[in-house]
């Protein structure tokens, strides 16, 4: 291994570390969006909409991010729509992403007591009132950490994105690899890269997690 | 006479098949202290839930102060302001402060001004030994002391009938008194109307104006307290004292 070589991709490294940073954070920001809104659609189980959901959600679950991101890629253009490879991705990690935390939403909603809402309803909440003040704050607490797994899982998803030729990380990575062939090197930096990303923001979340659960629940 | 502030008729309530309640009609004068009594499984606490709106109901009329229940959404909305209840389990909202878990319901439902509000909330925490808790998490109480906010909570929306269902049956035995003792005072000093669901046999004699006893979800006997402790007039009451060391 050749420190002069690891040195040397360095500054091409660090734009993929920051387009990867970039594209995570904005599709993870729409898929937490996204879920929200369709988690709560299905917990009020809101006519008309609640089939839409479903439908959605067992699509982008069920279908790999890869085969989403062709049919964006290349399908969208043929339907008139022109879209950038980075555009591409972040509504394939939205659309992905969505579902999961969807998921995660809807699991938090359910973890709520009956008789938690009870109470509400016992001192004359009106339906706004119980979301407001039981259903929302409970049950976002109660999805934390299903939504710090999917947090982690998107971005580790993101190193799909080179199958369309953004220059996130692990494009970076083949691209040199392709050219220079030092692949111990590129592949070193490229691990190193996403666990500069990744360790810290889990012990983040772990922590968040615990304050969660320690300010809110736990009786 | 004045009318009774709660009057049951001809209720009846079952879970898809299974016929839950039948026919249970009774009256509740203001003032008044029902208890209602009978074994596991005969249908109390689903009769309390009908009187709540939190169970609907198939057939039979509910008329409080004079006003027919619908059974819309809405009016038990307007409705639960007056008809407090308190369950087993306290239910406090566990993210919510003392205060704040009082406060809700005065504020936020009935649009009260805190400034009104907050010396009357101090005054019932006062009465309930609760003065030094008021910033105080549900996690950080005993059972009893979130008993205590809970019946605080629901007093604070200055409710007319308090429902109780077996409020102390998870407390520990020595918790138990203290929150007797308050319900006790709601209704001897403040002349509370009230309906409790008790397994606390001398509680509910010093309490009752009225026991309605239960079984199999029907009403077996309805009769005046004194006389119930002392001489049930059916048998299946008779063996349901018996049953309880009483
Ligand atoms: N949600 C429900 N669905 C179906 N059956 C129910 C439901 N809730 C209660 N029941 C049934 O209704 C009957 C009456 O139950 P209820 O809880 O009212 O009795 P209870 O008198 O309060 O008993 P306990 O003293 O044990 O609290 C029981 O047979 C119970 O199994
Ligand atoms: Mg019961």
């Amino acid at each position: 291994m050749s420190w002069a070589i690891i040195q040397q991709s360095l500054p091409l490294f660090a734009k993929g570390f920051v387009l990867t940073l970039k594209l995570a954070t904005l599709g993870i920001i729409g898929a937490i969006i996204v879920g929200l809104i369709c988690s709560l659609i299905y917990y009020f189980k809101l006519p008309i909409l609640t089939p839409i959901v479903t439908i959605y959600t067992e699509v982008a679950r069920n279908t790999p991010l890869l085969i989403q991101l062709f049919f964006l890629y290349y399908a969208f253009p043929i339907l008139g729509w022109r879209l950038t490879a980075s555009q591409c991705g972040i509504i394939g990690l939205i659309f992905l992403g969505g579902s999961y935390m969807a998921a995660g939403f809807t699991g938090g909603f359910d973890g709520i007591t009956k008789s938690q809402i009870e109470a509400g309803q016992a001192i004359g909440f009106t339906r706004w009132q119980l979301a407001r003040y039981v259903i929302l704050p409970q049950g976002l607490a109660l999805s934390v950490p299903a939504l710090a797994a999917n947090v982690i899982f998107l971005i580790k998803e993101t190193s799909i994105f080179t199958v369309i030729a953004i220059p996130e990380l692990t494009n970076t990575a083949l691209d040199l690899i392709g050219m220079y062939y030092h692949t111990n090197e590129y592949l070193f930096v490229l691990v190193i890269a996403y666990a500069i990303i990744l360790i810290p923001l889990s012990l983040i979340l772990t922590y968040l997690e615990r304050r969660v659960r320690y300010g809110t629940f736990g009786h | 006479m004045s009318t009774p502030l709660l009057t049951v008729s001809h209720l009846e309530k079952s879970y898809q098949k299974t016929h839950i309640l039948h026919d249970i009609s009774f009256d509740l004068d203001a003032g008044e202290v029902l208890t209602l009594l009978g074994p596991s499984g005969s249908g109390k606490s689903t009769l309390l839930r009908c009187l709540n709106g939190l169970e609907a109901f198939q057939a039979g009329t509910l008329t409080f102060a004079g006003e027919v229940i619908t059974q819309k959404a809405k009016q038990w909305q307007q409705l639960r302001q007056q008809i407090g209840m308190v369950f087993q389990s306290y239910d406090l909202f566990p993210n919510r402060t003392v205060l704040e878990n009082i406060l809700l319901g005065p504020l936020k439902v009935q649009k009260r001004s805190r400034e009104t509000v907050l010396p009357e909330v101090e005054k019932l925490l006062q009465q309930v030994g609760m003065r030094d808790y008021r910033d105080a998490y549900p996690r950080q109480l005993s059972g009893g002391q979130k008993q205590r906010i809970a019946i605080v909570r629901a007093l604070a929306l200055k409710p007319r009938l308090m429902l109780f269902d077996e409020v102390t049956a998870s407390l520990d035995p020595e918790m138990v008194r203290d929150v007797l003792t308050i319900i006790r005072q709601l209704a001897d000093t403040h002349q509370m109307t009230m309906l409790v669901v008790t397994h606390e046999m001398d509680f509910a004699q010093q309490i009752s104006d009225q026991v309605l006893f239960l079984a199999d979800g029907r009403i077996q006997e309805q009769t005046p307290g004194p006389q119930f402790f002392k001489r049930p007039q059916t048998s299946r009451a008779q063996n349901f004292l018996a049953s309880m060391d009483f």
